[in-house]
């Protein structure tokens, strides 16, 4: 029986090594690939491509799934030796699209159902996570009436209570309005920063994908068309599924002093200095998405220009990417930086590799990296 | 006043058989309302078949394959000393069969419209399958299985072609409150026909608008 590469090499090291099959009547899941053992996984794809196939395969809840999942080193589900984990002993919390909240009990009993039977410590204590997903005054409620960010949010901590080693997230804010999402996306990246144990979250919202993750997963039709770190991915967005309005890079920077009368706050990266907009504490590590199709160039710098972020840059390549539009890779102080540009603007211009330009950065994508006490922040800031 | 030992009976025959019930059309009802098996259709018209047959049909083919004469019938003698028809025991068995579609029918709509969404929750939360059954599925159907135990038990409180079939007419041992009130008949003794029947016809009542009143409609679940 033939083994997958990653599966093979992480059986004996840390992180997940998974390989599964498993036919549905609009696609089969057909996945091998292997995952770090901490941080944030991005599981991201169009609808129907087997996402939350692969979650419940993961937990344990399709017995019809073949195949082999390797969690540290320990065997959790491995078809062919007939070693097959019930969820319960996997150590794997899951949050569902719906709540799923046991309706005949109240939030805190909700809660300590999984803490009543876990296998072992507890990594964040009842009132601090209580606290951290601001569930604190529902506990006497019961779960049938709570509003729906409300109860997602107590699934959220109910899963957590359980001690799992493993978090999968299953579009948790699907089913909520924006301004809920909005609400629960802060907690959700409060979560990341404070718990030790890696998660999988999956989404069809890049801009989720861009706030929490870490490591990227592009599902399918039931297969893995692309995985790798999240800057890996996203500089070669267009082959990987996530369309080419996603291609972009990672800038990790440390904010500087906020100027407090406009609201934004410098970030200093490998590439330059950026403006970003929301104030930051001093030396709050961020993470900055920059999208290719929110970078344009000059060959002179800007003098009258609303756009507040322009860095010199030397141009690497030219890659042709539609019939209308070329992608350059730019070279920012030794840091890649992609733009889109038009042919037409490419041939105005002259562009060729080697030509110093102007590259103006329209808009930035902020995430913060651990918590760090300061106001969220995200979007794309006005120029 | 009538003799109240088939009454006594009655209740204790349906009382053992809901009992014995719940425990057998729980788990059928379970798999039948998540199953994809080609056994399912097959095993619901099984399950079904006591409604559309003739009570005397079913006492017929228990009297065939309880007898001592019969195989299982013969192995019963052999274990306990005594004979599985004109029985207790035999009534019990009997009420079991004939009354399992009315403990199954009430569940499944209460399952199906559970699903396995909780069911599945709770594993992931470390609960084995049939702690998660217990602590979650049990509660949140519990109005099924509410109906469940009392048509199973208000029914086999009613029958009457199987018990005389199997069970015949000995006083204390198969003598129910039905024989009873056609034996009163037979010998024209309509005053203790009467009394009985009223007892039946109240407690029947009693029993299903209990049930009805249960079920109102409670918040809809969110």
């Amino acid at each position: 029986m033939r083994r997958g590469a990653a599966n093979a090499q992480c059986a004996r090291r840390r992180g997940l090594a998974v390989r599964y099959r498993l036919a549905r009547r609009e696609f089969t899941l057909d996945v091998d690939f292997a995952l770090p053992s901490s941080g944030v996984t991005g599981l991201f794809g169009p609808s129907g491509s087997g996402k939350t196939t692969l979650l419940r395969c993961l937990a344990g809840l399709e017995p019809a799934a073949v195949g082999r999942f390797v969690f540290d080193a320990r065997v959790v589900d491995d078809t062919a030796t007939n070693r097959r984990l019930p969820p319960a002993q996997r150590g794997i919390g899951i949050v569902f699209q719906e709540p799923r909240l046991f309706a005949h009990l109240n939030v805190e009993r909700n809660l300590r159902y999984g803490e009543k039977r876990r296998q072992r410590d507890a990594f964040v204590a009842f009132e601090e996570l209580v606290e951290l997903l601001g569930i604190a005054p529902l506990l006497e409620r019961r779960a049938s009436a709570l509003s729906g960010g409300e109860a997602q949010r107590v699934a959220i901590a109910r899963a957590l209570m359980s001690a799992p080693q493993l978090l999968l997230l299953d579009e948790p804010l699907a089913s909520l309005d924006q301004r809920r999402r909005e609400a629960i996306l802060p907690f959700l990246e409060k979560l990341h920063a404070r718990l030790p144990i890696p998660m999988i979250y999956v989404t069809h919202r890049f801009d989720e994908i861009l706030r929490l993750a870490d490591t990227l997963l592009v599902l399918d039709a039931g297969s893995r068309i692309a995985g790798g770190r999240l800057d890996d991915v996203l500089a070669d967005a267009a082959a990987s599924g996530l369309g080419s309005a996603n291609v972009g890079v990672v800038l990790e920077g440390t904010a500087g002093a906020a100027d407090t009368e406009y609201g934004m706050t410098p970030v200093t990266t490998p590439a330059g200095v950026l403006w970003v907009t929301g104030r930051y504490a001093m030396k709050t590590p961020l993470r900055l998405v920059v999208r290719a199709n929110d970078v344009s160039i000059s060959l002179a710098p800007l003098a009258a220009t609303s756009i507040q972020n322009s860095l010199p840059a030397q141009v690497v390549s030219l890659d042709e990417e539609a019939e209308a539009t070329l992608r350059l890779a730019l070279d920012a102080a030794g840091h890649k930086i992609l733009a889109r540009i038009t042919r037409r603007a490419a041939a105005t211009l002259g562009v060729r590799p080697g030509m110093p330009v102007y590259a103006h950065i329209k808009s930035v994508a902020v995430r913060r990296h651990r918590l760090a006490g300061v106001l969220e922040h995200y979007g794309a800031d006005p120029s | 006043m009538s003799d109240p030992g088939p009454l006594l009976l009655s209740l204790k025959l349906a009382g053992v058989t809901t009992a014995i019930l719940l425990f057998v059309a729980t788990p059928l009802a379970w798999w039948l309302s998540h199953t994809r098996s080609r056994l399912k259709a097959p095993v619901q018209a099984l399950v079904a078949l006591p409604i559309v047959l003739p009570p005397t049909v079913l006492g017929f083919y228990f009297l065939v394959f309880l007898s001592p004469n019969s195989t299982l019938g013969g192995l019963w003698v052999e274990a306990s000393g005594s004979s599985l028809t004109f029985s207790f025991t035999g009534l019990v068995l009997a009420s079991v069969v004939y009354s399992l579609p009315f403990a199954v029918q009430p569940l499944l709509p209460a399952f199906a419209a559970l699903g396995r969404r909780e069911y599945e929750a709770a594993q992931t939360l470390g609960a084995s399958r049939l702690d998660a059954f217990v602590s979650v599925v049990l509660p949140l159907a519990l109005p099924g299985f509410l109906s469940a135990a009392v048509l199973s038990f208000a029914h086999t409180l009613g029958e009457f072609g199987v018990v005389l079939m199997v069970g015949g007419n000995i006083p204390g041992e198969t003598r129910t409150v039905s024989i009873a009130i056609y034996d009163h008949v037979e010998s024209l003794d309509y005053a203790a026909a009467h009394t009985l029947s009223l007892i039946l016809l109240a407690a029947s009542f009693t029993v299903l608008l209990a049930l009805f009143a249960c079920q109102r409609p409670r918040p809809a679940r969110v």
